[in-house]
């Protein structure tokens, strides 16, 4: 009851015209930044900081989650539009967004985004509001052995069974490679990287997928002459109440997708795994699994809600314990400081007032967010009539300043250059880009995780085996690899035993 | 009608070279001022103890309008922060770039071989100076550094010490203790100090190394104990932190016979090439910035160590740091063979 | 390398089985590679787990194999594979008119700053592709680069390559 009372005060704290007009102001910037890619939540945050020095910390940080509501939005707006992922979480969007937008249904898809992205993030915000100091508790579990059982989940439900093994087995090793490129966390040696200075960094997943996803679909566009594939989609109110009226048959999805948000978020794990096992698993148990990848409406649904409710979820253990679950939050964790808060476990006691207004806030600038943003699917949807000669060079001059601007190198633009080839011909040759998109991004996480558990435990593999929490988690990880040979032969015994 | 063009191509000239010299004559009083934006680099992650003193800092320059173009902060953190420390060697002469630096400029030199000195750079302030703590879970025994170090040397290889990177402070401080106190510790490397203070109250290690700003939310929530602080002599702030200590009432190790002492320096260098007056100009501008009330505040929370050094006795300083940094790298090996 | 089907069928062009071959010799080659690097910093099992170069090492063996098995069905494929184009001539003709273009707006980036060079890119693009006329040319060019500008430089304070243009004016 306690909650709720604090809740309502934190919702007399943030309803200002200043705080609401700070909202707005929030929100819409980090729209923008969410749609190009290579600026995100972290740049929009942090490029804002030094504005909010002299404000009052709840409207400040009010104004800064907005922004980073409005990246999570956004992102997904081009990886259905173009198949560029304008945020790291929405590439697992681009799987079923972009094939839905070439058959003419670009509004669906977005419709279907955007809601399931409340939806997470509503679900989160519950889960902070009355769960707080419990879910705080739960996060500080994790050590190196549950952190690796949380990657190994997430490969293992997202790799399912490809057209072609060996294919799918080279794209992943591919991808674990680009991952190993630049210093070792754990040795502090340097890997792969031939004496370059420039590989030093390694290989930015952004210029990756900006560079496979972005400039590959155009060379591949050039072959079918000189146009996208994109109908011209109508697009108008009805459209939105059209595909709402689709979505509860879908709440198997968005319940599962919800969980690994909030679980994602709170065991900083990311947005980006979140919408990637949020994917694997809808594919995993959805009855329409198998039509997954071919514009399956449930298939941008699942990564949007997992990586949006991840977010939201993701600001609870900055506060509660001062570690940061995603990048932006990062950022923001340092804002706090900077405006003289202390996160960590005295904040929910000692700032009430900031704490639930923040809460309150999350609240209010989701619904807002999401009206903001269908009332825009109209706006991106035209963009798909501007003729490919014009459309065509101004992405790719998004995708330059998108990959240099991940870290302010002319290197990064020759690299997306290379995977723009490189997409094209992999994706003539049916290679999955998938797996090794996934393999970029958890790899050397994966990899971290996995050396320090063997330091800690000196080098006994029981250690991932050793209590309640990570011992299921391997069990269901190495249940979901083996899922496809299990169910065949379970299939193979049922039909012996009928005979 | 050619004519009119040239005309008109005049007088654009005669434009342009107006706006030049009235940006040049209007502040007589110093030699050089930015005329373009200045470039940040911070050399770590975006959220860092470093990004923060950064943005911290370009708070203070914008509010008290220290300077007339914009201030922007460019985090590249790659390999340990040589990414944004080879970036700043390769921008030879470029005024508007400005380094953070920490103790990165010798260690990464000297454990990867990677082609670059804090010679090659130039070098305008150090402005604080950071401390390192020894902190163990609250909910453990051990109220001594030396009632820990006795059960750490009871039962070698067991104790396992978190820290920031492979290689890097965290990781001497740890061999270095290693070394006086006759332990030995399983060091495991994260990705940040805010990891390894987690990680601390989780349990999943025993004790780090971290500094006082990665670690006092946890201090004043009573989940981490702080042993002793590896300096010669206690922080300055008295104030109550938790419910009954102030920093500096934690002790030195020193004081408990474990005669480790480490700093890292917080400092600010530009691009090689550069002229004096542009160090100048930095100079003061960053004098005026910890001048500030906001600055001390700032110095105050961290439990920073306030130490602006500057010209030529900076430069002995960073000599004789690195020379510091050298023995005991060498010591623990971890220098790369050449 | 590239086999050219005769007969003047209408898809002749690179086939599918010679890119799928070639493609497979790279993956070996990075395979090889892999395990080059890995092996100098140490690619066993040490005292405290897995060395630095412990899975890369396995990871660049494992492409290699696997590059192996590739790079043999393609040769030894079946029929109706072999037949099969990947790209055609006319089709690939299309792609390299994106490509080129975008190769050298990249050099072209280096020299005189993004800002200039995307202009000059979108208005050839647009010149070449659809011949739009001169005045929507320019307006679509220098707009876009102007919005970006005003954006990235002046907004978010995104320092971006700029090259003599733009540093007349102060940038």
């Amino acid at each position: 009851m306690e909650d709720l009372f604090n809740l309502f005060h934190g919702f007399a704290v943030i309803f200002s015209w200043y705080n609401l007009w700070m909202m707005a102001v929030g929100l819409f910037l980090g729209v923008v930044v969410g749609v190009l890619p290579g600026l995100g939540g972290p740049n929009g945050v942090a490029i804002l900081l030094p504005l909010t020095f002299t404000m009052q910390p709840t409207s400040a940080i009010v104004m800064l989650s907005c922004i980073y509501w409005g990246s999570l939005f956004a992102g997904a707006i081009t990886s259905v539009l173009f198949n560029i992922p304008g945020e790291s979480h929405s590439v697992a969007t681009t799987f079923d967004g972009y094939p839905l937008a070439q058959q003419g249904r670009a509004g669906e898809a977005l419709t279907a985004c955007f809601t399931g992205s409340f939806v997470g993030a509503l679900f989160s915000v519950l889960l902070i509001t009355f769960l707080a100091p419990l879910v705080a508790k739960f996060a500080l579990k994790f050590g190196p052995p549950e952190f690796f059982a949380v990657y190994l989940l997430t490969f293992c439900s997202f790799i399912g069974t490809g057209k072609d093994t060996w294919k799918t087995i080279i794209a992943l090793m591919l991808g674990f490679g680009l991952a190993a490129i630049g210093m070792d966390t754990i040795s502090g040696q340097l890997r792969l990287t031939f004496g370059f200075t420039q590989m030093l960094r390694g290989v930015d997943f952004l210029i990756v997928v900006i560079g496979l996803f972005g400039v590959g679909e155009i060379l591949v566009s050039m072959e079918e002459g000189l146009k996208f594939e994109g109908k011209s989609a109508k697009i108008n109110a009805k459209v939105v109440w059209e595909t709402w009226k689709k979505l509860p048959r879908y709440w198997a999805t968005l319940l599962r997708s919800c969980l690994i948000g909030s679980w994602m978020g709170i065991t900083p794990g990311g947005a980006t795994s979140a919408s990637f096992m949020g994917y694997g698993i809808a594919k995993r148990f959805s009855k329409n699994g198998d039509k997954f990848g071919t514009g399956e409406l449930e298939g941008v649904l699942a990564p949007e809600t997992a990586a949006h409710g991840s977010g939201c979820a993701a600001l609870l253990p900055m506060m509660a314990l001062g570690i940061p679950g995603s990048a932006t939050a990062a950022v923001l964790l340092g804002g706090l400081m900077i405006w003289g808060l202390q996160p960590g476990p005295l904040l929910f006691i000692e700032q009430k007032e900031f704490v639930w207004g923040l809460i309150a806030s999350m609240y209010l600038s989701n619904v807002v967010g999401l009206i903001m943003v269908l009332s825009t699917v109209p706006l991106f949807a035209a963009i798909l009539r501007i003729p490919f000669s014009i459309i065509a060079p101004v992405i790719i001059v998004v995708c330059a300043i998108g990959a240099f601007s991940v870290n302010m190198a002319m290197f990064n633009i020759w690299v997306m250059l290379v995977f723009g080839v490189l997409g094209y011909v992999l994706k003539k040759l049916d290679y999955p880009l998938a797996p090794m998109v996934l393999a970029v991004v958890l790899g050397d996480r994966a990899e971290i995780a996995f050396r320090q558990a063997m330091m800690g435990s000196q080098g006994s593999m029981g250690v991932f085996f050793s209590n309640w929490l990570v011992g299921p988690i391997i069990s269901l990880a190495l249940l979901m690899l083996f899922w496809p040979a299990i169910s065949t032969a379970w299939d193979k015994l049922r039909q012996t035993l009928a005979r | 009608m050619k004519r009119q063009i040239r005309k008109l191509g005049y007088g654009v000239l005669l434009l342009v070279v107006a706006a030049l010299s009235s940006v040049a004559t209007a502040t007589p009083a110093a030699a050089w001022e930015p005329t373009r934006p200045v470039e940040v680099i911070v050399p770590a992650g975006a959220g860092g103890a470093s990004d923060q003193m950064a943005r911290t800092i370009q708070g203070i320059v914008m509010k008290y309008k220290l300077m007339k173009t914009p201030m922007m902060i460019l985090n590249m953190g790659g390999a340990n922060g040589a990414e944004g420390i080879i970036d700043t060697k390769e921008s030879k002469g470029n005024p508007h770039k400005l380094m953070v630096a920490f103790s990165a400029i010798y260690t990464i030199p000297i454990s990867t071989n990677l082609p670059f000195n804090w010679r090659d750079l130039n070098p305008v302030a150090m402005i604080a100076m950071d401390e390192f703590i020894l902190w163990v879970n609250a909910e453990t025994k051990y109220k001594t550094p030396k009632e820990y170090l006795a059960a750490v040397k009871a039962a070698p290889g067991t104790f396992k010490m978190g820290g920031t990177g492979s290689k890097r402070e965290d990781q001497i401080i740890t061999v270095a203790v290693d070394k006086i106190a006759g332990t030995k510790f399983t060091y495991i490397p994260y990705k940040s100090g805010g990891e390894a203070s987690v990680q601390l109250v989780g349990k999943h290690i025993d004790s780090n190394v971290n500094n006082p700003s990665e670690s006092i939310a946890q201090w004043r929530a009573d989940q981490v104990r702080a042993l002793c602080v590896f300096s010669d002599k206690r922080m300055g702030f008295d104030k109550k932190v938790t419910k009954d200590q102030s920093w500096a009432d934690i002790p030195t190790c020193k004081e408990d016979g474990i005669d480790v002492q480490y700093h890292m320096l917080r400092a600010f260098f530009l691009p090689p090439g550069t002229s004096a007056d542009h160090v100048a100009f930095y100079n003061d501008m960053l004098k005026k910035v910890v001048a500030t009330q906001e600055w001390k505040d700032y110095l105050e929370k961290n439990a920073l160590k306030d130490n602006y050094v500057t010209g030529a006795e900076f430069v002995k300083f960073l000599e004789k740091d690195e020379a510091f940094h050298k023995k005991l790298m060498q010591e623990a090996g971890f220098a790369e063979k050449k | 390398m590239e086999q050219k089907q005769t007969g003047g069928r209408t898809h002749s062009g690179l086939s599918h089985n010679t890119v799928e071959m070639v493609t497979a010799v790279v993956t070996f080659l990075i395979g090889v590679v892999m395990m080059f690097d890995s092996y100098r910093i140490g690619s066993g099992w040490a005292v405290e787990g897995p060395q630095a170069g412990y899975f890369p090492f396995r990871i660049g063996a494992i492409t290699g194999i696997v590059s192996i098995v590739i790079f043999l069905r393609a040769f030894s494929g079946k029929k109706h594979n072999l037949e099969k184009v990947f790209v055609t001539w006319e089709k690939f003709k299309l792609v390299l008119m994106v490509l080129v273009p975008t190769l050298i707006y990249v050099l072209v980036t280096q020299v005189i700053g993004i800002y200039v060079a995307s202009t000059l890119f979108i208005g050839a693009f647009m010149k070449t592709m659809e011949k739009t006329s001169w005045l929507k040319t320019v307006l679509v060019s220098v707009g876009v680069s102007a919005v970006l500008f005003w954006m990235f430089e002046i907004q978010f304070l995104v320092p971006l390559p700029k090259g003599p243009l733009e540093s007349l004016f102060g940038y």
